[in-house]
């Protein structure tokens, strides 16, 4: 043997590791994640069908209202302009799929790491093993998870959900954790003062007060789940990610710029109205959200 | 003297992971704050407190920051749980009840406001006050009504349904302690609660207090870092000093009386006008004749000094039956305006 190139030899075969682990676990464990993705693939499906088979003008109708309810007259116009240019571009169908797609994702993340980020706020030790995990999820390229998902759970929109999920699930943990843990330690006290227990504390103090933070982190969860759009195409999931990535592979740069300007519009949607879901009622002059916007027009035309 | 309201006898706050190894080490060798510290990495928070507070009385802890006032003060409702020692409150031991009746104890018999106010900015004022009623399952109507009553109370009605970062500091601090009040509590728990104010509403909000604890018969204990404030509110002051309760007396008894330089060097400003007595003063008649000026062992020092304005010649004391027990020299007054 050369001792002069020792690293000629592989010494520690991780990759043979992983691989025939990553076997084991495919041939034993496969039905645990099979039966993972029914509920992602429940909400995916309801929300994919509403989304596409409903009217295209009925569905724009409702955004533009959801904007404008979130967000103002201004951001009603806004919604209008970006979903009306994906429609016309033709890329109607396929920004449906992403959206129900990001939305399902965000549904799950929502819902897992906002309670995962509560519990991070309460126990130290919790989130001291949490936060390395979150880091490597974040960090990861998505393209090595890629095929362990594939081998699980199979390729499809499901599939996508799951990968989108993995990879934007941490920044609403971070956030929810840190806005709880920023509530002023005497609003909690006060609350323990007046015969709160630990629930009605989190609920009724903790949480609202902890909310614009929480949006925030939601919003960033948002954010990303939409960067993964064309990645996880490649597992063939559709949409506009999947119009980028066959525009990159037969060279058609009409469809991949269609399928680019498509995810650009989508995303300053949604960003813009999950954003105007953070801002509290505080800052808005006390308006309850049924005061304003639509519903608060339709209310008043009621009273009349 | 009635029934003491609230009582705690022997209290220890350790805070640090090892408080108990310290707990020990501290009854056994007597080690000070530092050597605390510097052992076990520990902070001694109350050491060795005991006092109690008898019904309908305002009771003032007042110490500077740090002294442990805070600390000793949220023993009672036990939101700091105590190292060591017994907490009795209406008559129930506080130390070792199960978490269920602590909860309600804190809703329905203890009222606490805080320094800086600390009400919920996402609750109307109707929520803030209705908080306790709330989290005891009381109905809204029902929750509405009081906290209407106590909002009333603080002249704050019609504010009912706005936010707290739409009132001024002064008027929320009335809303904290008509949250304090909503539930009718015998006991009101009030964390340097006029501090943070400017000193006119303050005065302001001192009288109120006064004026509406006299007319409800609650049981008060008062922090505050303001000797003047514990001698304008306080039946009886404790001041504390490093965790440690140093003296424990009314005001007249502390300003009078100080039991170490450090209460002397905090009653030094203060104006004994009102506070001292004659009878404190007084020397025995030892036989002299008793003078034509008179006054009540009661009388404060300011009317006393009146009696010397044109005639300066002893004045004598007089109990209620107009009997002569002591006399006053105007050295004697002087001696104690100046104290």
């Amino acid at each position: 043997m050369d001792l002069w190139n020792i690293f000629d030899t592989e010494w520690i075969p991780v990759g043979t590791w992983v691989e025939s682990a990553l076997q084991w676990v495919v041939v034993n464990f496969r039905f645990i994640f099979q039966a993972i993705k029914v509920p992602f693939d429940l909400v995916l499906t309801a929300l994919e069908d509403g989304l596409t088979q409903a009217p295209d003008l009925l569905v724009l109708a409702i955004i533009i209202l959801i904007a404008w309810q979130a967000g103002g007259r201004k951001l009603g116009l806004i919604a209008a302009a970006c979903m009306t240019a994906i429609g016309l571009m033709g890329a109607w169908e396929e920004s449906m799929t992403t959206l129900s797609i990001v939305l399902t994702c965000v549904v799950f993340c929502s819902l897992i790491g906002i309670p995962l980020g509560v519990i991070a706020a309460k126990r130290d030790r919790f989130w001291m093993v949490l936060q390395p995990l979150l880091d490597l999820m974040q960090t990861i390229p998505s393209f090595v998870y890629l095929v362990p998902i594939v081998m699980l759970f199979s390729i499809g929109n499901v599939s996508g959900v799951i990968v989108t999920f993995i990879y934007a699930l941490p920044p609403v943990v971070r956030l929810t954790n840190l806005g709880i843990r920023q509530v002023r330690p005497d609003m909690v006290e006060a609350a323990r003062a007046f015969g709160a227990s630990n629930r009605q504390t989190l609920y009724k103090v903790e949480l609202p007060l902890a909310m614009p933070t929480i949006m925030a982190g939601v919003n960033q969860t948002i954010m990303m789940a939409l960067s993964m759009v064309v990645v996880s195409s490649m597992i063939s999931v559709t949409g506009l990610g999947q119009m980028v990535l066959r525009g990159i592979g037969r060279l058609d740069m009409g469809l991949a710029t269609v399928g680019g300007l498509g995810i650009v519009f989508l995303a300053i949607v949604i960003d813009r109205v999950s954003q105007s879901f953070g801002t509290s009622s505080r800052a808005r002059n006390h308006q309850k959200w049924y005061e304003t916007g639509p519903v608060g027009a339709v209310r008043t035309l009621v009273r009349k | 003297m009635s029934e003491a309201q609230i009582e705690c006898r022997d209290l220890w706050k350790i805070y640090g992971k090892r408080s108990d190894e310290a707990m020990k080490a501290v009854l056994t060798e007597g080690l000070s704050k530092d050597e605390v510290r510097d052992r076990f990495g520990c902070v001694l928070g109350v050491r060795n407190a005991s006092f109690s507070v008898s019904k309908g009385e305002i009771f003032c802890i007042m110490g500077l920051s740090g002294s442990g006032k805070s600390t000793l003060v949220r023993h009672v409702n036990r939101l700091i749980e105590p190292t060591s020692g017994e907490i009795h409150v209406a008559g129930r031991r506080v130390d070792t009840m199960a978490e269920d009746a602590l909860r309600q104890l804190r809703a329905e018999t203890i009222g606490m406001v805080f320094q800086h106010m600390a009400l919920w900015p996402h609750r109307t004022l109707g929520e803030n006050v209705g908080f306790g009623l709330e989290v005891r399952g009381v109905a809204l109507p029902e929750r509405r009504k009081s906290a209407e009553a106590a909002l009333a109370a603080m002249e704050l009605s019609g504010w009912i349904d706005h936010y707290p970062d739409q009132l001024s500091g002064g008027m929320q601090q009335r809303v904290g302690l008509a949250r304090a009040l909503a539930a009718d509590p015998e006991i009101l728990l009030m964390d340097e609660p006029f501090s943070a104010l400017d000193p006119l509403i303050r005065r302001q909000l001192q009288d109120q207090f006064l004026n509406l604890s006299t007319h409800m018969d609650k049981t008060t204990l008062f922090i505050t870092h303001d000797l003047d404030e514990a001698i304008r509110m306080g039946d009886h002051i404790a001041i504390m000093n490093d965790g440690e309760i140093v003296q424990i007396g009314t005001p007249e008894e502390i300003v009078t009386n100080p039991v170490d330089d450090y209460v002397a060097d905090f009653v030094k400003g203060i104006s004994r006008v009102s506070l001292v007595r004659a009878e404190t003063i007084m020397e025995p008649m030892n036989g002299r004749a008793h003078t034509p000026k008179h006054v009540r062992t009661d009388a404060e020092l300011g009317e006393i000094i009146d009696n010397f304005m044109d005639d300066q010649s002893p004045v004598t004391v007089v109990d209620p039956e107009k009997a002569p027990v002591g006399l006053i020299t105007i050295k004697a007054a002087l001696t104690a305006l100046r104290g």
